[in-house]
């Protein structure tokens, strides 16, 4: 059974890093970076922020863009690789603060950056399957990179949230299909209680990133039988603003059909929210009966890809929303000291 | 802050939950069990204060609290609900010279504090300017 987006919310924080910043500080030739990587700066957590409230800030988002009352969703999942506890639920915090408890079901999910299309695919079943009315699914993370790692330049923080309905008339967009591929493999990992990742260097691109992003589209596009031509939009994850502009081009998407869901150069790599709020940012300006192809990609590792097509009341629900351009222009740039000293980065 | 007070008190922290008492109609924040204007004939139920309100009052905090080193100078408010009750909060997310009196706020999510590394993590509202 096809089942709809009934809404969806987003955050970025409001603090930034220029790369050059961070460059002037390890030394680095700025220009390099920022060519190599095509990004200009990076959000930034406040020091009063972290995955949890940013996920309840794009959860409350969502729930007025819907439209429902919070306590018909009957399931939210959240995803992230930063969750504030590392055992007790970011779910329930999230719950509790936008008054969807108690008669819900909540859990946390962890796949590097496709933790939040994970969950959205697990909400795709259980409101599919006419268990719940609505489910939540969020990508949400507040990731950091070792000081000096190239991770510093792109780990970013930022949140999305999307409420998943039957496929009725208040459904902003139909998901149309899903496809999934998954393999073990090593390209990024942080073992328990150590701070920061490692990674596996120029391994994440071909084996990684490029294998599992083409191989999830392709079997989504023989599945639905459809080609890029057929959708107006493609979204893929972003771990830098480069990754995502080749593989559109090695799948045969333009760069004018990836633009408006490619956010890293200016926001960084959210992690879980990147390829949810690569889709936000496209309904924030869809018009009805548009395709969107929607692929993220989780290191360890795997890419789930999703076909979405708008409907009438995109138009509609667009006065409920608030877009992400808001908090990507509401911005203040931070340098390097108070960076280091929000991220907790300094030893007293 | 023990941990049971925290739980007992997430519906305010959270959501803005106080009283509204239905015989006077009076909105109070934080939540009453007996109202003050009242007492025994009045009918007190939860209500979801909205999470708006303007600051009638402010102070910049340079020598920080504990545990609030990292946000120093930092702003507390008294910020004057648009159901009437006032609450004290710090302003986020922004630098003190931005602030004036009768500016209006929303109130968001953010962290409050921690129980030290290993505690738990305090989580309630703090205004920030609408602009
Ligand atoms: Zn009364």
């Amino acid at each position: 059974m096809a089942v709809g987006i009934t809404g969806y919310g987003v955050y970025v924080p409001r603090y930034r890093i220029k790369a050059e910043e961070i460059a002037k500080v390890w030394g680095a030739d700025p220009e390099k970076i920022k060519h190599g990587l095509n990004i200009t700066e990076k959000s930034v957590p406040g020091p009063d922020e972290d995955a949890a409230t940013i996920a309840v800030e794009a959860a409350r988002n969502a729930v007025s863009h819907a439209g429902i009352n919070a306590r018909d969703i009957g399931v939210i999942y959240v995803g992230s690789e930063s969750h504030p506890y590392a055992v007790k639920p970011t779910a329930t915090i999230v719950a509790e603060a936008i008054e969807a408890t108690p008669n819900l079901t909540a859990a946390d999910y962890e796949f590097a950056c496709k933790a939040g299309t994970a969950g959205l695919q697990a909400c795709m079943g259980v409101v599919g399957f006419g268990m719940m009315n609505y489910g939540m699914a969020i990508g949400t993370d507040t990731s950091q990179g070792a000081p000096g790692d190239a991770l510093e330049y792109t780990a970013a923080a930022g949140g999305a949230s999307f409420i998943i309905g039957n496929n009725g008339s208040e459904a902003i967009a139909t998901i149309e299909g899903t496809c999934s591929f998954t393999t073990d493999t090593p390209d990024f990992w942080r073992r328990e209680m150590r701070p920061y990742p490692r990674h596996g260097g120029r391994f994440t691109g071909k084996p990684a990133y490029f294998k599992h992003v083409l191989s999830a589209t392709h079997a989504l596009l023989r599945k639905l039988k459809l080609t890029p031509q057929d959708f107006a939009y493609a979204v893929f994850h972003q771990p830098n603003g480069k990754f995502p502009v080749q593989a559109a081009k090695e799948l045969g998407f333009s760069k004018t059909q990836v633009a408006q869901g490619l956010l890293t150069p200016k926001i960084g790599n959210t992690y879980s929210a990147a390829s949810m709020l690569g889709l936000a940012s496209v309904l924030d300006i869809a018009k009805p009966n548009e395709r969107i192809l929607v692929v993220s990609y989780g290191s360890g590792a795997g890419s789930d890809a999703f076909s979405i097509l708008t409907h009438d009341a995109i138009e509609k629900k667009r006065k409920n929303t608030v877009p992400i351009s808001k908090y990507i222009n509401q911005k203040e740039y931070v340098d390097y000291s108070t960076y280091a000293k929000y991220r907790g980065l300094l030893v007293k | 802050m023990s941990v049971a007070r925290f739980w007992r008190e997430i519906p305010s922290r959270y959501n803005l939950i106080g009283s509204k008492c239905g015989n006077c109609n009076k909105i109070m924040f934080p939540p009453r069990f007996i109202c003050p204007y009242c007492r025994r004939t009045g009918k007190l139920e939860p209500y979801n204060l909205r999470k708006k309100g303007k600051i009638v009052s402010y102070t910049v905090v340079h020598a920080a609290a504990n545990g609030f080193e990292e946000q120093a100078p930092y702003t507390l408010a008294i910020v004057e609900l648009d159901d009437g009750p006032s609450v004290t909060t710090q302003i986020t997310d922004c630098n003190h010279s931005e602030i004036n009196i009768g500016d209006t706020v929303e109130l968001v999510f953010r962290r409050m504090g921690q129980d030290g590394e290993d505690g738990v993590i305090y989580y309630g509202y703090k205004g920030r300017l609408l602009k």
